[in-house]
């Protein structure tokens, strides 16, 4: 059987437009291939059987909103994701900051919250935990509400816990959480520093000054432009000499941001060197 | 049904046992190839640099592993990066994906076959190679219903014959191709 395709790219674009007419939320710059296959996708879980039923139910019933939100945005997300890029943190780029006395970081795009306690748990083991202020937003409310509460499926917690010793991590990834059946509960300590926030990276301007800003794998659901305008967005957020870390296979070369940023060893964190505008 | 229609993206979709026949096919492809050519293995998260290298070594054409919103040009061969599913923007961009894997895969050869024949329509050409599992079997499906041309590795030449054997039985091949004359076929579509 074929993957059917409910929405055709024309109802795309007039879907996004109503969105941003009705709501405050802007995703006609997202990118088209892969929005298509998650507005597909929400049609066949909510059994939406044509775009003028997912129109309708978009339009007259705010509740479904969110949820809305929740299904065309990526979730998914992984503790200690990239081990080495971990390394990086843990070894160079965490300590460099330490000369700080207070030490700013943004997760922009954090979902369900995996990499904020990768991030806490690297602090801690580092001895910069008390210093630090992880700022970990998202668009969706929903996850953030998952995120706030530290609860993740143990099923995946044999792979984090593997990618964390190759992380450079020399515990055992379970002495940060208690398992409850099928679940996990990270320690409450590891959250006492992070503030979990909506914040639109479409609409939303700068609402503070960070040392380090990780977007990972939430820039390739941007188009170009956009990506543009969010790399303008995070070069007003960040302190001269400040570190802007992305996904594995994003980068800010091709953009306006890449004369003002020098690479750090391969690894795909950019350190600011110029803050001319 | 093919002789009017140019391809314009040449897909190969593989699994294991895919990475030998790439190794012979790959060497004798034309330089001057008039498509790029995109290449969704099966392969674990973690070693990538690895494939791009061996690959490299084997190919007149320079391979390289697709990132985030690449311009993809004829005569260049794409290789979708590990953990993430590949998609095609448009005709000219590639994007990636890190949504939930497909068939227990990602990158998933069923998403970027479907992808792609959205974009490229019936000027899609895909190659099936060994595999064991059913990823490509809709994609492949996609591919048809919009025109394109489906290729497969001959099933009995396969180290693992399932996957090309899933295609076989249910769809309508225009060609079978031994892993040694591949090449030979990929270089009559050039529209040069």
């Amino acid at each position: 059987m074929i993957e059917p395709d409910i929405i055709k790219d024309a109802e795309i674009e007039v879907l996004l437009k109503d969105i941003a007419d009705v709501y405050d939320y802007d995703f006609t710059q997202y990118s088209k291939a892969s929005l298509k296959r998650r507005l597909n996708r929400i049609c066949i879980i909510d059994k939406f059987t044509s775009f003028a039923e997912l129109r309708y139910r978009l339009i007259n019933d705010a509740s479904y909103l969110q949820r809305f939100i929740e299904e065309i945005t990526v979730n998914v997300t992984e503790m200690f994701r990239d081990p080495l890029f971990y390394k990086a943190l843990r070894t160079d780029i965490l300590p460099s900051l330490g000369t700080y006395p207070f030490i700013r970081i943004w997760i922009a795009g954090c979902s369900t919250g995996e990499e904020a306690y990768s991030i806490a748990i690297l602090l801690k083991e580092i001895g910069l935990y008390n210093q630090a202020l992880i700022y970990a937003t998202d668009i969706n409310p929903g996850v953030l509400e998952k995120a706030a509460k530290g609860i993740f499926a143990a099923g995946p917690m044999r792979q984090y816990a593997e990618n964390y010793i190759l992380s450079g991590g020399s515990k055992d990834l379970s002495v940060y959480y208690i398992s409850q059946y099928d679940h996990v509960r990270f320690h409450s300590d590891l959250k006492s520093k992070i503030i979990f926030s909506t914040h639109n990276l479409v609409s939303d301007a700068s609402f503070n000054e960070f040392q380090l800003i990780l977007c990972r794998n939430v820039l390739i659901y941007f188009d170009k432009d956009l990506q543009n305008r969010v790399f303008k967005l995070f070069d007003d957020s960040l302190q001269p000499l400040g570190y802007l870390a992305l996904g594995a296979k994003e980068t800010i070369r091709f953009s306006h941001l890449e004369h003002k940023y020098r690479q750090w060893n391969g690894e795909k964190i950019w350190k600011k060197i110029s803050w001319e505008s | 049904m093919a002789a009017n229609k140019q391809t314009e993206i040449l897909l190969i979709g593989g699994s294991a046992g895919s990475i030998s026949v790439l190794l012979k096919m790959l060497p004798d492809l034309r330089r001057d190839l008039s498509f790029p050519v995109v290449i969704v293995l099966h392969r674990k998260a973690g070693n990538e640099s690895g494939l791009e290298l061996l690959l490299n070594t084997h190919s007149n054409l320079p391979i390289m592993e697709a990132y985030d919103k690449i311009n993809i040009r004829p005569g260049t061969v794409y290789l979708a990066p590990a953990d993430y599913h590949l998609l095609f923007e448009d005709k000219e961009q590639i994007g990636l994906d890190f949504s939930e894997k497909v068939n227990y895969s990602r990158p998933s050869i069923d998403v970027a076959f479907q992808s792609a024949a959205r974009v490229f329509k019936a000027n899609t050409a895909a190659l099936l190679l060994s595999g064991a599992n059913n990823d490509g079997l809709k994609g492949m499906e996609c591919i048809a219903q919009y025109g394109g041309m489906l290729l497969l590795q001959d099933p009995a030449t396969a180290e693992v014959a399932f996957m090309p054997k899933q295609v076989l039985f249910r769809m309508n091949v225009q060609q079978i191709l031994q892993p040694e004359n591949m090449a030979r076929f990929m270089n009559q579509l050039n529209g040069n």
